[in-house]
């Protein structure tokens, strides 16, 4: 016979095991391994890796996961070069560059790339054509286009950015950046330079945005997670994450991480758009 | 019979010797095999003389070997009456606890962290230069000052010890002949002094042209040679540090070796002036 107090101990340990199910569900896949995982690339991805590795690394003592920036260009290279087991990038990688590495890429999230400037800065919207007049260095002016009357400063981002890559290509359509434009190393660089510049003009991942900065609405639309999710603002980007070849073992758990209901809530939190 | 220990000791120093020289030969070699398919792909004038605009095909470095140029001058130009004037105090016009008190603040300046000089240059020189002045903020003429402050410690211990170094007979004989302070140091101990001056002023030189983090951080890193000291401008050593990243067989990421060159030759240069100095100092006393 079952006594009393042991069947309401049971029930307990059931309920408490039903009603906890993601939050420890996840994780337990982490249990009894050991190892390291070695992160790097995109420096938009930071912030969702480093909460993730924290929560991996607070359950399983044994496990050591390190998180590197240095952008897509560098993410890749690294990974397939096998200096490190993840190679995060902001773009997909380049058919080549799957190729010659044999890279498998998984997307996790999606994230906007937004048009920011100053706070101080009364102009708050802009159409297309004016972004790329502006970046062009055809109108080199705030007068111009109804702001104050001060030379634009144009920050931009280096050849081996994920941003970059999207805003040029979706933003720009591939048009011309004027020469004099200003180069910055990271996201948070380009969030440092337009907070303390009232005359710049930038571009950050959605998921980077905050009071800092303002956002600039493009043709009428904000760059919000909300307009990113529901696709109205289109200059987006799949967030990934490449392995070279099939990921094994603990580089395969962090990335199924990634990919759980868990793992996406990190994401949404951090500003992305879960991709499940 | 056997090597005696000084033989032994001397083969294994003569091994050290050849082995430094041999992994700077090594890197000279490293760059240019590297650098062999981009000079394959356009021409060496397009690559030092052309623009850098990567998506039409071009690969030029102009706008950097300008930029490097430019800031390292201007930087050592900025430095040069500081470290003057520092280094006078120092060695001859100041008291004595002044003196030790500057000396030991010269020896500590030594040990700031780069970083900390760009951190300050983005905080404080940055808007201060935008206001005040104009243009981003973010400059030839900001890089430089701040570059002038990172290589002014370089440049007044050299000044300072060659002037201590000068022999105190001539001092003595000069202050014998009524000469006060400042003459003695005008007239007896610069004179005497020059070519370790000298010497000091191409290492300050190399120092500004070596270095990376300032400039990154402070100059603007843009593509294009700098019209005036309020616009940006990207040194090499920057562009460096940029393209790294991209894919190792892109074109861009071969420039890289170009730029390597570049600074290689103007080390080189630098260091020969040095040495010529060196030896006409010797000669000359």
């Amino acid at each position: 016979m079952l006594t009393y107090g042991f069947r309401i101990g049971m029930l307990l340990v059931i309920s408490l095991l039903v009603s906890n199910p993601c939050l420890g569900g996840a994780l337990d896949v982490f249990d009894g391994q050991k190892g390291t995982v070695k992160i790097a690339g995109g420096t938009a991805h930071i912030p969702v890796m480093k909460e993730a590795a924290k929560r991996i690394m607070t359950r399983n003592k044994d496990i050591v996961i390190t998180v590197a920036g240095g952008g897509s260009g560098v993410g890749i290279k690294q990974v397939g070069e096998g200096l490190v087991d993840i190679g995060n990038s902001g773009r997909q990688a380049k058919p080549e560059e799957v190729e010659k590495y044999g890279l498998k890429m998984f997307k996790w999230a999606v994230d906007g790339v937004g048009v920011v400037v100053n706070p101080a800065n009364p102009i708050k919207s802009l159409t297309k054509d004016q972004l790329k007049h502006i970046y062009a260095g055809e109108i080199d002016n705030w007068s111009t286009i109804g702001g104050t009357d001060h030379a634009i400063t144009i920050y931009t981002r280096d050849e081996a950015s994920g941003t970059r890559a999207v805003f040029w290509g979706k933003a720009l359509d591939k048009g011309e950046i004027v020469t004099s434009a200003l180069f910055v190393p990271s996201n948070g660089a380009m969030k440092t330079a337009v907070a303390n510049d009232p005359y710049a003009i930038g571009y950050v991942s959605v998921g980077h945005m905050d009071e800092t900065v303002a956002p600039v609405a493009l043709d009428g639309v904000t760059p919000t997670l909300e307009t990113v999710k529901s696709g109205q603002y289109p200059i987006a980007r799949g967030l990934y994450s490449n392995t070279k070849g099939d990921p094994t073992g603990l580089t395969k758990l962090f990335i199924d991480y990634l990919l759980t209901p868990e793992g996406q809530q990190i994401a949404a939190e951090n500003g992305f758009i879960p991709v499940k | 019979m056997m090597p005696s220990k000084d033989a032994l000791a001397k083969s294994v120093f003569l091994c050290c010797a050849i082995a430094s020289a041999a992994i700077i030969l090594a890197i000279l070699g490293f760059m240019v095999a590297l650098g062999i398919p981009l000079f394959r792909e356009s021409t060496f004038s397009a690559i030092w003389f052309g623009p850098w605009a990567p998506h039409r095909g071009a690969y030029g470095i102009w706008a950097m070997i300008c930029g490097t140029f430019w800031i390292a001058l201007l930087a050592t130009i900025i430095c040069l009456p500081l470290s003057l004037g520092m280094s006078f105090v120092i060695a001859s016009l100041g008291g004595r606890r002044i003196r030790k008190l500057l000396g030991a603040l010269v020896q500590f300046m030594t040990g700031i962290p780069t970083v900390i000089y760009g951190f300050v240059g983005i905080f404080l020189l940055v808007p201060l230069i935008r206001q005040g002045l104009g243009g981003p903020g973010m400059s030839v003429l900001t890089a430089s000052i701040m570059l002038a402050i990172l290589i002014s410690p370089t440049m007044i211990l050299f000044f300072t010890d060659s002037l201590l170094a000068v022999n105190t007979a001539y001092v003595q004989a000069a202050k014998a002949l009524g000469a006060n302070r400042v003459q003695r140091l005008l007239y007896v101990m610069v004179p005497r002094a020059l070519g370790g001056m000298a010497s000091g002023f191409i290492l300050a030189l190399g120092r500004a042209l070596g270095d990376t983090l300032i400039a990154l951080m402070l100059a603007g890193n843009a593509i294009r040679a700098p019209q005036g000291f309020l616009e940006p401008a990207r040194t090499l050593t920057a562009h460096i540090a940029l393209v790294k990243a991209a894919d190792f067989d892109s074109m861009e990421f071969r420039s890289i070796f170009a730029c390597g060159i570049t600074l290689y030759l103007f080390t080189v240069l630098a260091t020969i002036a040095v040495r010529m100095m060196a030896r006409e100092r010797v000669a000359v006393s």
